[in-house]
């Protein structure tokens, strides 16, 4: 029966920790659209090189 | 507002701060499950000389598509990678096709890898020996952890290209170096351990079953072309995107050999040939715990790079597409904090999920093929049309690939012949995936290209076209 269990709390482990990824990309895709403009979050155009030289990476975003 | 990135003006952009070993894990990230699984379906259409050919032929048809992109990419520093390409030396509609072969290829394969981490999961559980009350086995679902991993997946990519890619460069290297280790443990100085004179058998069903295997020979190289979707968050394009294609390309043909001669000196074809997990099986009958191990963690970490890289490149295309307004321009924007594509991403989740959930693992990895051999195709005209609009000299390459146009003729006949070979297995999937693109291109053409700003989409600082157009 324990290993049911732990069967079990795995499968339900999974879809837990899913369902908050998915509602936390979810919540801040909503949020994001909310604070800033269209124009603004749309205005990327290809093949720009950015002015600043980019040397560390983990204080310039993109990282977790 | 709350920023926390460099944000020029009212502008926002993908964060260029990846180097060559990103785009390196990249593309070896997306391919290097091949070499785990999959390729070994070639041996059982042929046998193991037949996969070895179809190793080397689907070599040279990767080395001359690292090349051809190596030297077309560096010149092309967008996101979307042969999408764009396309869109600029060929044409809108060849764009948009191409774009959707690249979502395709991507998204089917994502799902494909998310599918086999599931059974990868059920089973390790199964292999647990768990009974319940009753003495019955019990079984671990796989559902929820193909879920798991496509979330987990999207989420990391939500969060930033510069994690994503660093996660990929190590799960690769662990996976590569497991290949490695698994080869020198073998003993290749010795017949110890293998034994190629008594299980090479020549070609079971002659010529036919090696032009057969070439279906599945791609599988050791499928995904290398991905590197070109990091060109716009690369710090230098015209130097990383080569060099990591290129070390990519070689990393693969090692690879893809090292595991050959592994595999076909331990088991006979015919079981070879149908084998789930080809170097773990390699590493079991080894009578090895830590080589178990070991090949175990390979495989579930090159299957996750791939899904991985996969997310990433699916996302760029589709949001490339999106910005040039090919597709609804709400899909073309970029977090400001986090600078990605966040709604592409968050958008192909379900897509995915749906995809891994309900369709047959075989089906969903030959349409996946069958999208990158047509963007394969395309790139044999694509590097012709290149060259003569823009000759040598009259635009900054970062690579010139040799011998032009012999790699475009080799991979256009290449190309011509794995056309054939998925026919002969798949040839049904093969005409409707046509149709598909047929009707795609139809509603591009008469619909969505009224809403494309035409003059928009060129703001890439190209010099006017010097050949022969």
């Amino acid at each position: 029966m324990d290993q049911l269990n732990n069967f079990q709390l795995l499968e339900y482990g999974a879809w837990g920790i899913s369902l908050i990824l998915g509602l936390w990309m979810l919540f801040d895709t909503i949020r994001t659209n909310r604070r800033y403009s269209e124009d603004f979050l749309t205005s990327s155009r290809e093949g720009e090189i950015e002015g600043v030289l980019v040397i560390d990476p983990p204080h310039q975003g993109g990282h977790l | 507002m709350t920023q926390t990135t460099t944000i020029h003006g009212e502008k926002v952009s993908l964060l260029r701060v990846l180097g060559p070993g990103h785009v390196w894990a990249l593309g070896v990230g997306i391919v290097l499950v091949g070499e785990y699984m999959g390729w070994n379906f070639a041996v059982g259409k042929g046998g193991a000389m037949a996969a070895l050919i179809a190793c080397w032929v689907a070599g040279l048809l990767y080395t001359c598509v690292s090349m051809i992109d190596s030297e077309v990419t560096s010149t092309v520093a967008a996101a979307g990678g042969q999408y764009a390409q396309a869109k600029h030396i060929v044409g809108p509609l060849m764009a948009f096709n191409v774009g959707l072969f690249l979502v395709f290829a991507y998204t089917m394969l994502e799902a494909a890898n998310a599918i086999t981490l599931g059974y990868l999961i059920q089973t390790v559980g199964g292999m647990t020996g768990a009974t319940d009350a009753s003495g019955a086995a019990m079984v671990l679902h796989d559902k929820p952890f193909i879920v798991l991993t496509i979330m987990f997946l999207a989420w990391l990519n939500y969060r930033g290209v510069y994690a994503t890619l660093t996660f990929n460069l190590v799960i690769t290297a662990i996976a590569f170096i497991a290949i490695i280790i698994l080869f020198f443990a073998v003993k290749p100085w010795s017949t110890d351990t293998l034994q190629h004179a008594e299980l090479l058998t020549g070609l079971p069903y002659g010529w036919i079953g090696v032009i057969a295997a070439l279906h599945f020979g791609l599988w050791y190289y499928l995904g290398i072309e991905g590197t070109c979707q990091a060109a716009e968050e690369v710090r230098s394009p015209a130097r990383s995107l080569p060099l990591g294609t290129m070390t990519g390309i070689m990393t693969l043909l090692i690879a893809a050999t090292m595991t050959w001669f592994i595999c076909a000196g331990l088991m006979p074809w015919e079981y070879l040939g149908q084998a789930v997990t080809p170097l773990f099986d390699a590493a079991r009958l080894m009578d090895s715990i830590p080589l178990m191990v070991l090949l175990f963690i390979g495989t579930i970490f090159s299957t996750l790079a791939s899904a991985n890289g996969c997310i990433n490149d699916a996302s760029r295309a589709w949001f490339s597409m999106a910005r040039d307004r090919y597709l609804p321009q709400w899909f073309g924007a970029v977090h400001p904090k986090y600078r990605t594509p966040y709604r592409s991403i968050v958008f192909l989740v379900p897509v995915a999920v749906l995809f891994a959930y309900n369709a047959p693992l075989d089906q969903v990895i030959t349409f996946s093929i069958l999208s990158a051999l047509l963007g394969y195709t395309f790139m044999t005209f694509n590097v012709v049309m290149f060259r003569r609009k823009w000759p040598l000299g009259s635009i900054d390459r970062g690579f010139v690939h040799p011998l032009h146009p012999l790699p475009a003729l080799v991979l256009l006949l290449l190309c011509a012949a794995t056309y054939f070979a998925v026919f002969l297995g798949y040839g049904t999937q093969l005409i409707a995936m046509m149709i598909f693109f047929i009707v795609a291109s139809l509603w591009f053409h008469f619909h969505r290209y009224r809403y494309v700003r035409r003059g928009d989409q060129f703001t890439m600082p190209w010099p006017r076209p010097l050949g022969n157009y």
